[in-house]
């Protein structure tokens, strides 16, 4: 019981980590970028050329992925969601969508039904273990995952809080018109946004590589893990992402307790448990996030 | 203009639309025959048709008049679909099972509306989503469904090919009509002037009284039963019953495929998307990945330079609704410097 709220803790940082671009980029656009879960199976993919093909190790293989990652994400606001987002509120759900599709189909047809991992190019890492007290043993990988997800977290609530960009970048989600007229060029700094949230989607599907397995079709179900999360932790600050990964996380380890079915079950029933205490408690979600996040850091 | 010239009128129905519903019936009667004259392979192609029809013009309805993008519609074509299976198996007639079971979709999505509405935009599309995956995990665990190995709906095999193929065929072209016929006197009630000045702005709507969470409620019960039917009618057609096959998200995807083409909003734009998208398929649709890929650029690219779809560009052009729902301001002839002086109908915007 207590080895699998540890293992569900530990499953959190994963999820916060997914989720984190998810949320970033709808706090700052209102966005909900449906490709999610599929750009993070593009950098899992890549990753895994250059690991089997050119011999490059998962974390040297970063350097070129993320820089990449960025780029993708910054052209993907630039050329198709700004476009987008003209025509309606609603329509980029649209587009995402359908990019989605194409990513996966392409994915497809490129690598086949084939499942792939990263874990036979990082060591022992894999399946090595710490020891706790009391005998239990968390997966190095495991920790690992979650001290990236705290650290990127982190780096986004500092960048928000101290930096240029994260200045025009909060002015542009509480008021588009105004941060204009201000000399902010929000067609630039959203651009920026996409990219850093694309960055720490690369950073996710490494991880997703790195402790399971993924096929073509992987996104979908990382994408509903992330929105979840995002839901869930909705709340407050940027940490209410992490707080949202860690209760998926545990809702799943602990639903596999039950039984094999109950992994997903569990995740999805404490999303619409929330879901359901949101209708008693106002304030409490993904929405609310936006000015509530903003507030508390200006 | 400030003021209204004299000559001013308000119409509804065109000449143009008053021909397209008198086609209309002549269609519905010639397909209501169809089975007389018809292959096998020709009818069952059809009842595929009115299917699709159904789903992209109950999308349409969410989506194109509520407002409600969802991408988890496919929730209520599999539980269409394992209603059946399980009203079957309690021993009811599996003709009779068919609508029965999409009631039964009608009456769970109600309950369910009162938590996703509650969502917005992005939220409610992808909290569909996650509905229709935790859904398609429940019905897994039903001994009846022997989880992803599926089951059929063994109870039709009583009834001669034939036979089947006509009724199951006759179900659908009823279903579709009743469906369509419903959503048209429903938009051009009072209910339907208070659907579309939603699609326009939900809050001016608002403050004008529109009830507008009420409004939605409607349309998405409607959604679920017709698209809870269509999936009872696949089922028919395909009698295996796969969960997999049926919670699939590709349904969803070929939903917005239809009206994103056909003309989101757009009464008729549904039906052209989903006659559009039965070509494609009869066409490519044995090309495998290449076609989903193909489907997903032609999304994207509609989305991005023609988010109105083909019918809205025709609407757009022309001025033409052949299936009005809507009203609409005509000008004289002499009024003024009309925004495009080319004509004197200015295609406004709808009541």
């Amino acid at each position: 019981m207590l080895n699998s709220i540890i293992q569900g803790i530990l499953l959190g940082g994963y999820y916060a980590l997914i989720a984190s671009g998810l949320s970033f980029m709808f706090s700052v656009m209102r966005i909900i970028n449906l490709a999610h879960g599929s750009l993070a199976v593009v950098a899992a993919y890549a990753l895994w050329v250059l690991a089997e093909k050119f011999g490059i190790h998962p974390f040297l293989g970063l350097l070129i992925v993320l820089p990449a990652m960025g780029l993708i994400g910054w052209a993907l606001q630039r050329f198709v969601l700004e476009r987008s987002i003209r025509s309606g509120a609603l329509l980029p759900i649209l587009t995402t969508f359908g990019l989605a599709i194409v990513i996966d189909n392409l994915l497809f047809e490129q690598f086949g039904a084939d499942t792939r991992s990263l874990a036979p190019y990082i060591g022992s890492l894999s399946y090595d273990a710490f020891e706790l007290p009391g005998g239990f043993y968390v997966g190095q990988l495991a920790v690992l995952t979650f001290a990236v997800a705290v650290v990127m977290l982190g780096g986004l609530q500092a960048m928000l809080s101290f930096t240029p960009l994260g200045r025009a970048i909060r002015a542009i989600a509480e008021d588009p018109d105004t941060a204009g007229l201000v000399g902010i060029n929000a067609s630039r700094v959203n651009a920026l946004a996409t990219g850093l949230a694309m960055i720490t989607v690369g950073v996710a599907g490494a991880f997703l590589a790195m402790r399971a397995t993924f096929d073509a079709y992987a996104g979908a179900p990382q994408l509903l893990f992330a929105f979840e999360a995002a839901v869930i932790g909705g709340a407050g600050s940027v940490w209410g992402t992490l707080i949202g990964g860690i209760v998926l996380g545990l809702a799943q380890a602990l639903g596999a307790q039950i039984a094999p079915q109950g992994f997903l079950i569990g995740g999805h029933a404490v999303f619409l448990a929330v879901l359901f205490a949101r209708l008693f408690i106002p304030g409490l979600g993904f929405s609310a996030r936006v000015r509530s996040l903003f507030r508390r850091s200006t | 203009m400030t003021t209204l010239k004299q000559g001013t009128r308000v119409e509804r129905w065109t000449p143009a639309s008053r021909l397209a519903i008198g086609v209309v019936m002549i269609v519905a009667a010639g397909l209501a025959l169809a089975p007389a004259f018809l292959g096998a392979g020709a009818v069952d192609r059809l009842t595929t048709l009115f299917i699709y029809v159904m789903l992209a013009a109950m999308w349409n309805a969410l989506a194109g008049f509520g407002g409600l993008v969802s991408v988890g519609q496919q929730v209520f074509f599999g539980l269409g679909a394992y209603f059946a299976i399980r009203l079957a198996d309690a021993g009811i007639n599996p003709y009779l099972s068919l609508p029965i079971s999409a009631l039964i979709v009608g009456a769970i999505s109600l309950p369910l509306s009162v938590l996703m509405l509650r969502l917005r935009g992005g939220e409610f599309a992808i909290g569909m989503w996650v509905i229709s995956a935790l859904t398609h995990m429940l019905v897994n665990l039903d001994t009846l469904v022997q989880g992803e190995t599926g089951t059929s709906l063994i109870s039709l095999n009583a009834y001669a090919m034939e036979d089947r193929r006509a009724f199951i065929y006759w179900l659908a072209l009823a279903s579709m009509l009743a469906l369509l016929g419903m959503l048209f006197v429903l938009l051009r009630s009072r209910v339907g002037a208070a659907i579309q000045a939603i699609r326009d702005s939900e809050e001016a709507a608002a403050s004008l009284g529109v009830r507008v969470v009420g409004t939605k409620r409607l349309l998405f019960v409607l959604a679920a039963v017709g698209v809870g039917m269509a999936g009872a009618l696949w089922l028919a057609t395909a009698v295996t019953f796969q969960p997999k096959t049926y919670f699939s998200v590709q349904w969803t995807a070929y939903m917005i495929f239809m009206v994103l083409v056909g003309g989101i909003g757009t009464f008729e734009g549904a039906i052209l998307g989903a006659v559009i998208f039965f070509l494609i398929e009869t066409w490519f649709g044995g090309t495998g990945v290449w076609y989903l890929v193909g489907l997903g650029v032609v999304a994207v690219l509609f989305s991005l330079l023609l988010p109105k779809g083909i019918w809205g560009e025709i609407e757009r052009r022309w001025g033409l609704r052949l299936l009005p729902v809507g009203y609409r301001v005509v000008l004289p002839p002499d009024a003024g410097p009309a925004p495009s002086s080319s004509t004197n109908t200015k295609p406004d915007r709808e009541a």
